[in-house]
């Protein structure tokens, strides 16, 4: 399936006609920034449903759910964005620091999380918070660090999602010996049974050493790992043309495993490739990168301003192109829901923004003394003795202390 | 009792942790068939098979990255970096992610990782294959650093730090993988534990604290200061982070004088922590300054004129004229 796509890409062109040695010094100018105004470039990738919510097929990829898996992506989806709009709204009340936005990603995370099974393992990057959702994490749980309270409060054996990963690609290694251990496990061999571990990260992390390595040793070990980037067309400020020259998918064959790339707004087409590169890599046959062609509605953090740096015109055009609207004109246009169903969904929704809203605000602040205890599991004298001291100076400062500052 | 070197000390620690437990493996550049360029793993990828010694692609990032995914899973990596320059590609995930995965985890995740490193000049090596970084390892929290000075400890050391919950930076004096001592196969258990200093000769005058390749330096420097009519004692520090103070204080207070040993550059040193601890603890027994005697503060230089680099015997004997003129 080929769409049209009038922004956000880089064009698919020849990139040895760019770079041959000789050329006039303007020839290796970095390529244009991607902008509405420039010509309509074929982007292929895999669709199941269209922006305007049309079922359509594709020839290696198919959806075998029903109905009522689509409703239950949808109030996914829904869920996913309120609790992201409260986190937001949470940091621009000064109750969080910073927020990291998924908006516009909902489909490519939905889509891939509730692809895996109960075995297999996700590390994310800082954004995953719709796959956090979809193994079960607490939600209240991703805002600890955003807050500044912890950097992980949940276990990542609990719900086999690991702790957020900051610096970027730096999970994708983690993902690829972690896939390594499940080989010398002997849990591979199965495409429903097995195990395999997904890595997320973005376009900007595809620039990365550390992303390219793993993709050399999950190639060469042939670990059954499954990259998925979510190609969201923004590095912060950068386009994602400073990261490539040709689309990030076709990097895969370079290192020799498949690369495919999907409407990352298109839930169904999301999950279908997800899963398919899952079972692969459950039976044995190695890695897949999954190149989730979405786009960053909102800013990178609270704290970035894409006005400096991006026209609104974009925004426009993929707004239209909405992971959550297009499946609920398909619900509406098959009658598969009714208006009680999205009602339901909203309703459920703020009750949870709700619920996070006041588990956050009732956040404990930490006790630096607490943090002494765990930088070891066998712990130093020389950690012993700063906590000591530090609580000595502490209690100093306490009512009645002798000689209290 | 057998004669072995420091190398095969480390290769004997190395088989008798991986028969110990099944989760042990060996991952690094060359490790397999050659055995690493030490010869170090030598023979154990043929025992042990390949999903257990593994030879990595030539990306040191990518030896600890996956070392920790692995770790997550339960097993216990030992990575080896080739030489002591080439450990920096991978310095961030040991750093932000091996260093602060316990921390950061309230505690949870485990990261019993050890990162093997030569280090260390004096073999004519070219550039980026002689250098002593074990600073910048000691400087991070999370990480515990140890390096060996003698075949008995490279044996033990080395299982105790695949032994280790936490993750163990593992520094092997490179010029001494050849010199030799009987070790006792048979033994049961370690002569001492991994966080504890040795005291290799009892003094009196001045103590010589050293670790690594400075330790058989500072023991042929004390036997020649007895020339001179000094008593030196010398101890082998054996663990950088956390440093044993308690044995390092005890020798200073008996000593009263301290002169501290390592190829490492001068400044920001690991002598400048033992300085300032001693002179914090021990500053009413102390009759000289605690001195430094280390590499300078320049890169490592070409190997033509290391020698001079390097502290040796009279650079040492000369730090400790010092503290013995105050």
């Amino acid at each position: 399936m080929t769409e049209t796509v009038t922004s956000g890409g880089p064009p698919d062109q020849n990139p040895a006609e760019s770079t041959t040695p000789g050329l006039a010094p303007e020839t290796f100018a970095p390529a244009q920034a991607p902008s509405p105004e420039q010509p309509s470039e074929e982007v292929e990738f895999v669709q199941l449903l269209t922006p305007e919510g049309e079922r359509v097929e594709h020839p290696d990829y198919s959806f075998d759910l029903d109905d009522d898996a689509i409703k239950g992506f949808y109030r996914d989806m829904v869920m996913v964005r309120r609790i992201d709009t409260e986190a937001t709204a949470l940091q621009r009340q000064g109750e969080l620091g910073i927020w990291a936005s998924l908006l516009g990603q909902e489909a490519a995370q939905i889509g891939s999380g509730r692809a895996l099974n109960e075995r297999d393992m996700v590390f994310p990057t800082y954004r995953e918070h719709g796959v956090a959702w979809c193994q079960g994490v607490d939600p209240l749980n991703l805002l600890g660090l955003f807050r500044g309270v912890d950097q992980g409060a949940w276990d990542p054996r609990d719900n086999n999602f690991h702790l957020y990963t900051i610096v970027i690609g730096a999970q994708t290694l983690h993902a690829t010996g972690y896939a390594m251990g499940q080989q010398r496990d002997g849990v591979i061999g199965d495409p429903e049974n097995g195990e395999a571990t997904i890595a997320y990260f973005g376009d900007g992390a595809s620039s990365q050493g550390d992303v390219n390595e793993a993709f050399i040793y999950a190639s060469v070990f042939n670990a059954p790992v499954v990259f998925f980037c979510q190609n969201n067309q923004w590095a912060i400020s950068e386009p994602i043309d400073r990261q490539t020259r040709i689309p990030l998918y076709q990097r895969a064959a370079g290192f020799g495993f498949p690369g495919v790339r999907v409407d990352g707004n298109d839930v169904l087409a999301t999950y279908a490739v997800t899963q398919a590169a899952l079972r692969r890599a459950r039976e044995g046959s190695g890695p897949t990168l999954v190149e989730a062609y979405t786009y960053r509605m909102g800013a990178h953090t609270t704290s970035d301003d894409p006005t400096k740096y991006r026209l609104t015109e974009e925004l426009e055009h993929w707004k239209l192109k909405d992971p959550i609207e297009r499946v609920k004109a398909y619900l509406i246009r098959t009658g598969a829901s009714d208006n009680d169903f999205f009602d339901s969904v909203e309703q459920e929704a703020d009750g949870i923004a709700a619920n996070l809203r006041q588990g956050c605000l009732s956040m404990p602040d930490p006790e630096l003394t607490e943090m002494f205890d765990r930088v070891y599991v066998e712990q130093t004298p020389q950690l012993v003795q700063q906590k000591q001291d530090f609580a000595a100076y502490a209690a100093s400062f306490s009512v009645g202390a002798e000689g209290s500052h | 009792m057998t004669k072995i070197s420091l190398g095969k000390g480390i290769n004997l620690g190395l088989r008798r942790a991986m028969e110990n437990d099944p989760k042990v493996l060996v991952m690094g550049e060359d490790i397999g068939k050659l055995g690493g360029v030490f010869r170090v793993t030598d023979g154990l990828q043929k025992d042990f098979g390949e999903d257990r010694v593994i030879d990595t692609p030539l990306a040191e990032s990518g030896i600890v990255g996956t070392a920790v995914g692995l770790a997550l899973r339960g097993y216990r990596p030992v990575c080896e970096i080739q030489f002591d320059g080439f450990v920096f590609p991978a310095y961030d995930q040991i750093i932000n992610q091996v260093a602060k995965m316990h921390f950061r985890s309230m505690g949870k995740l485990r990261m019993p990782i050890v990162i093997r490193i030569p280090f260390g000049g004096g073999i004519g090596a070219v550039e980026h294959h002689s250098e002593s970084p074990e600073a910048l390892f000691a400087h991070v929290a999370g990480l515990k650093v140890v390096s060996c000075g003698d075949p008995v400890d490279a044996y033990w050391m080395i299982q105790q730090a695949i032994a280790s919950d936490d993750p163990v930076i593992f520094f092997e004096p490179k010029r001494r993988y050849h010199e030799k001592a009987e070790l006792d196969e048979t033994a049961e258990t370690a002569p001492a534990p991994l966080h504890q200093a040795a005291v290799r000769r009892e003094g009196t005058d001045a103590t010589l604290f050293c670790y690594g390749p400075m330790v058989k330096t500072c023991l042929q420097a004390a036997e020649a200061a007895l020339e001179d009519g000094h008593s030196l004692e010398v101890v082998d520090l054996r663990t950088i982070s956390p440093l044993d103070l308690p044995t390092i204080f005890a020798s200073v207070k008996k000593t009263r004088r301290a002169v501290v040993v390592h190829e490492a550059p001068l400044s920001l040193g690991p002598a400048a922590e033992l300085a300032a601890r001693v002179t914090e603890e021990c500053f009413y027994h102390l009759e000289a300054p605690v001195l430094r005697v280390a590499g300078f503060d320049t890169p490592y230089p070409p190997s033509r004129v290391e020698e001079e680099y390097l502290p040796d015997l009279d650079r040492v004997l000369d730090g400790v004229d010092k503290v013995m003129g105050y």
